[in-house]
């Protein structure tokens, strides 16, 4: 079973189609990227499994169970959309702790005080930061803060749209590693969208590179070591990353 | 060795905080050559207010010093504002990060780029537009013709970045700030952008001042580097001896950097106790 399948997925904004038949699978504990300029449709392939682009057609199952086009209740307790903007993302006035118990009350669930407090230290961040308010935490804290609450469900598939883009790259790599200690902690699958290479480097077991809308190749990220892509729009976004820099001096 | 174009010293930013003034940039000293020099640092660490603090742009309540601020003779410590007026633009110029903010939205592209031909230099009408079409050319516009009639609204992120290039070069200013040229854009467009950048300071013989968070991207595209943190330069070294750089804030930064290929499976993260935390 796959922890993602899209097969034949056009998705469209008005009518207008701007993706077009993307065909991929996430296997399960996979972390797979997608990468690409802006504007090529990243974004809304995320937003279409999370259920937030309904003007669809083809198929997307996430673990095996087809979604419909209607709000998915059972879906977000399957799987759960972070993104780029901590600032945009979590609500101004709006403890950490509410942002992180309001998945809970959604859901029915119970335990919730000890539910926050256990996710608040899974993410590293200290306790006294649970009655803060998104104003009163740097970026990296309120990513962390993205992150806890995406996971408050314990959904075992997570759609990271740039994570860390905002970031410094000392906070990058604090957030980077958390990611990928949750992801094998907690045996997650990442579906997750940069522009970032060397993020994939590290991050990603494969990657499907994307143009205009539509997916031009999927590639392991070891073609990331010596840019062995094969389609010409994979070689030029490489190239235009700076290819590998330690190879080119050993050469 | 002939004085330096920029002679900056002891050159301080501060602002009011309900603790008294706070000093964002403290005590800033160097010298700047018809060279390309990178000023690279986390956020907050002052890149922008020193890059403003050139041009004497720092508004209130902020507040500027500095011992010595010479460009070519000129002491624009003692400018008055109106020579400063006349010195921005004609002989520094200064590209930002979002062309959006630094475009005029209700006029055309092709008069935003005549008015800043116009300010420095008097030409006849028919020159002007050449020149602006030339400029656009230079820059990779495909039909200039056309996008001189265009509005910034209706030009993509990488192209408006062009089009301010365009703008911030047809004065032919001896110095360029570029702060964050290129954050905004996709890294195809970023890198198009900065070779063009490179490669029209190069033939004009300009010195650059590149103002960038992305430590690889300043190595690439300049000759020597100064590290910044909270306000204070903590290195200083020629772009191709980065990554031998000593200073512990320096190789943290450089180290959180994933690579292309990469192994390591953690991330070395900065132990910010160590420089007081940001
Ligand atoms: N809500 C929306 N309504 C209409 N068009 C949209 C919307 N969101 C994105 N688009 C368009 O869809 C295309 C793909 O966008 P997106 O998925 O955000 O790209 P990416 O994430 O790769 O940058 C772009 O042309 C964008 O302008
Ligand atoms: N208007 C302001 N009032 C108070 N502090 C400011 C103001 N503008 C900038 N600062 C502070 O000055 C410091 C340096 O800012 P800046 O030069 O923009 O950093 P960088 O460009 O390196 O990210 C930051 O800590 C910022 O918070
Ligand atoms: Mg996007
Ligand atoms: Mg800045």
């Amino acid at each position: 079973m796959s922890a993602i399948s899209l097969k034949n997925l056009d998705i469209s904004y008005q009518s207008k189609k701007v993706v077009r038949d993307v065909t991929f699978d996430v296997a399960e504990g996979e972390s797979f990227a997608l990468v690409g300029e802006s504007g090529s449709g990243k974004s809304t392939v995320l937003k279409a499994i999370a259920g937030l682009a309904p003007d669809w057609t083809g198929e997307i199952s996430i673990l095996g169970q087809a979604r419909s086009h209607k709000v998915d209740r059972d879906v977000a307790t399957r799987c759960q959309m972070v993104f780029q903007d901590p600032y945009g993302s979590l609500h101004p006035r709006k403890s950490v702790d509410t942002v992180l118990s309001e998945p809970l009350l959604i859901h029915g669930l119970g335990n919730r005080n000890s539910r926050v407090i256990d996710m608040l230290a899974a993410v590293g961040l200290d306790q006294r930061f649970r009655f803060r308010f998104p104003h009163q935490l740097s970026g990296g804290q309120r990513q962390r803060v993205a992150i806890a609450r995406a996971l408050m469900l314990e959904p075992k598939v997570m759609l990271l749209d740039e994570p860390t883009s905002a970031l410094d790259v000392s906070v990058q790599a604090e957030i980077l590693n958390l990611l990928k200690r949750l992801r094998r902690e907690q045996g997650l699958s990442y579906l997750m969208v940069t522009h970032n290479l060397p993020v994939v480097s590290f991050m990603c077991d494969r990657m499907a590179v994307m143009n205009k809308g539509r997916i031009v190749e999927i590639a392991p990220a070891s073609a990331l070591h010596d840019g062995s892509f094969t389609d010409p729009y994979s070689q030029s976004l490489y190239a235009a990353s700076g290819g590998n820099p330690d190879r080119k001096e050993m050469a | 060795m002939t004085a330096p174009l920029l002679s900056v010293e002891n050159l301080r930013v501060s602002f009011p905080t309900p603790a008294g003034r706070a000093d964002v940039v403290k005590g800033l000293s160097f010298d700047l050559g018809r060279e390309r020099l990178g000023i690279v640092g986390e956020s907050g660490s002052g890149k922008s207010m020193t890059g403003r603090a050139i041009l004497r742009l720092i508004r209130r309540p902020g507040h500027q010093s500095a011992d010595r601020m010479m460009f070519d003779g000129l002491d624009l410590t003692t400018l008055s504002e109106r020579e400063m007026r006349k010195l921005r633009g004609a002989r520094i110029s200064m590209i930002m990060q979002d062309p959006k903010f630094s475009l005029n939205p209700v006029m055309t592209v092709g008069d935003q780029i005549a008015e800043a031909l116009r300010t420095h230099e008097r030409l006849a009408r028919k020159d002007v537009g050449a020149r602006v079409i030339e400029m656009l050319h230079s820059v990779r516009i495909n039909e200039p013709e056309r996008v001189v009639r265009l509005f910034p609204h209706e030009v993509s992120g990488g192209m408006g970045q062009r089009i301010m290039i365009a703008m911030m070069l047809i004065p032919q200013p001896d110095l360029l700030i570029a702060d964050e040229p290129t954050s905004a854009l996709d890294v195809s467009v970023q890198a198009q952008v900065l070779d063009l950048i490179d490669e029209l300071v190069r033939n004009k013989g300009m010195a650059l001042i590149l103002i960038s968070h992305d430590l690889n991207l300043v190595a690439r595209y300049c000759d020597r580097i100064l590290v910044m943190h909270s306000g204070k330069v903590v290195e200083s070294c020629a772009a191709k001896d980065l990554h031998e750089a000593t200073h512990p804030y320096t190789r943290g930064l450089l180290a959180a950097v994933p690579r292309m290929e990469e192994t390591r499976d953690e991330l070395p993260v900065l132990d910010r106790s160590a420089w007081s935390g940001t």
